[in-house]
């Protein structure tokens, strides 16, 4: 899942758990899945360092990322 | 001596040339026309081709000459004038002609010199046209070979462009219902601009700055000059074809117009248009706006601000981040408080319940016992009647049941009394 995915869900999460009638048991579950999806969130961004890569076509046709020093 | 001013530096008079002859012979009016030429003739002497009748040079030999003479005293010029007759031929040429108030000159742009020139010039437009002048010498007509038209007020430019516009406008790529929302916090980035201009200095800057932990990948592609248009849209299919990018930003840094014109080239346009992620367009400029703007999801003014738009800062989606937690626990324990209420009322009504049957079960049976009590014998002795027993244990009930002399007993209320029949006297006599 991509952190713009990973976000969107959580926010879908919190908007249902705000307003949509669902049994307390299903309640439960989609807070538990939104605890998931906050952890991950927030451990993306805990160790989120700018990185600049190139991409490159090799011969055989796959793709390589070499870093870039600016 | 009438001499137009021309670009050939006019031979001194010292040295006379044909030219000079030929400019000469409209002031000889007193002397013969073949007289005005003699003394050239006599310089050059009598024998060279188209000196007598008898020497006359095919026209094909003057107009190949005059070819080789025009064609050798000009160099490229700038050339001022108004289009008319413009035809596009079959061929894929561009004949027209160039004139001002008192002349015209026909002119030729080859298809293989059309690419430098942006549009095809109208008939009307005040241009500027870069040309070398010739002979076309099968029918003896100078003519001007163009490589370059500049129209007055950038017009061959902004038709250009309007004409492509038309051609994307007409296939929808330009309809404000294409445009995708930008995704808000893209992890991956692909930006297509030179690996080394400012463009991409500037987006690493601003990417450090709010550092949210975006990966940019560069997809080289020279960003002016000839081979631009074809290396832009290689570097976006490269990028299209590795598929890891969420947005695609392409861009370069300021520059002239004709440094930014890949931005406005029609195949670079609709490749940009074709890509499977959403696109901003960061083209240096403040006043023109790039198709590549135009076909873009977002357009923005420079490579800069399409970093700051597409990346959120990191404190600000931390920001984000909490309130999500705010908002989950908060709506969460939102739910659980009514189950919880209801949880409470629920028991406190089951321990009513209980109680108020277990109060009228312990009234019922304080009846049952009353009511069980009435109708017990040891009621009736309380009343003070007594209940009559032989000694088998049998109750008398009549007095048949016992003889005279024999003994029986009473119970009553608090006791027993020890008893004999003395004398038995049935009812009737009783009465009798």
């Amino acid at each position: 899942m991509t952190l713009d995915e990973t976000l969107a869900r959580l926010e879908e999460i919190v908007a249902r758990l705000d307003e949509e009638q669902m049994e307390l048991g299903d309640a439960l579950a989609l807070f538990e899945e939104g605890v998931g999806h906050l952890r991950e969130a927030a451990g993306t961004l805990a160790d989120a360092e700018a990185r600049v890569q190139k991409l490159t076509e090799l011969a055989n046709g796959a793709f390589e990322l070499e870093e870039l020093d600016d | 001596m009438k001499r137009r001013r021309g670009v050939i530096p006019p031979s001194s008079p010292e040295s006379p040339s044909l030219f000079d002859a030929h400019a000469a012979s409209p002031t000889s009016d007193a002397r013969s026309y073949e007289a005005s030429f003699a003394d050239v003739y006599e310089e050059l002497g009598e024998a060279f081709p188209g000196a007598s009748a008898g020497s006359a040079i095919a026209v094909s030999t003057l107009t190949q000459t005059v070819k080789d003479v025009v064609e050798g005293a000009f160099v490229p010029l700038w050339v001022r004038g108004e289009i008319s007759d413009f035809k596009s031929h079959r061929n894929g040429h561009w004949y027209f002609c160039l004139r001002d108030r008192v002349s015209q000159i026909k002119c030729v742009v080859w298809s293989r010199d059309q690419r430098g020139i942006p549009a095809a010039p109208d008939d009307g437009m005040q241009v500027a046209a870069l040309g070398q002048l010739g002979v076309y010498a099968s029918r003896g007509e100078m003519q001007l070979t163009i490589r370059r038209i500049e129209a007055d007020g950038d017009g061959l430019w902004r038709k250009a462009l309007e004409l492509t516009r038309v051609r994307l406008e007409a296939d929808g790529l330009l309809a404000a219902s294409r445009k995708r929302a930008l995704p808000r916090y893209p992890r991956r980035i692909a930006f297509v601009t030179s690996a080394s201009g400012a463009a991409l200095r500037d987006v690493i800057a601003v990417l450090r700055r709010r550092a949210p932990g975006v990966e940019l990948v560069v997809s080289h592609a020279a960003v002016q000059g000839e081979s631009a248009p074809l290396e832009i849209c290689a570097a976006l299919d490269r990028v299209y074809r590795w598929g890891g990018a969420e947005l695609v930003i392409v861009g370069r840094g300021g520059g002239s117009r004709e440094d930014l014109w890949a931005f406005n080239d029609e195949r670079v346009a609709r490749a940009l248009a074709a890509s499977p992620v959403p696109t901003i367009s960061a083209v240096g400029h403040e006043v023109d706006v790039t198709l590549c703007d135009l076909v873009a999801d977002l357009r923005a003014a420079t490579p800069s601000a399409a970093a700051e738009t597409a990346v959120p800062s990191r404190d600000e989606m931390l920001l984000g981040i909490a309130g999500h937690r705010r908002r989950l626990v908060d709506s969460i324990e939102d739910r659980i408080a009514q189950p919880r209420a209801r949880a409470l009322d629920a028991s406190r009504q089951l321990v009513d319940a209980v109680s108020r049957r277990l109060t009228d079960r312990q009234a019922a049976l304080a009846t049952a016992a009353g009511r069980l009590h009435a109708l017990s014998p040891l009621a009736t002795l309380d009343r003070g009647y007594a209940v009559a027993r032989r000694m088998d244990g049998r109750r008398l009930a009549s007095v048949h049941d016992v003889a005279e002399g024999e003994r029986f007993s009473l119970r009553l209320r608090d006791g027993q009394v020890d008893a004999t029949a003395s004398a038995i006297h049935p009812s009737s006599s009783v009465a009798q």
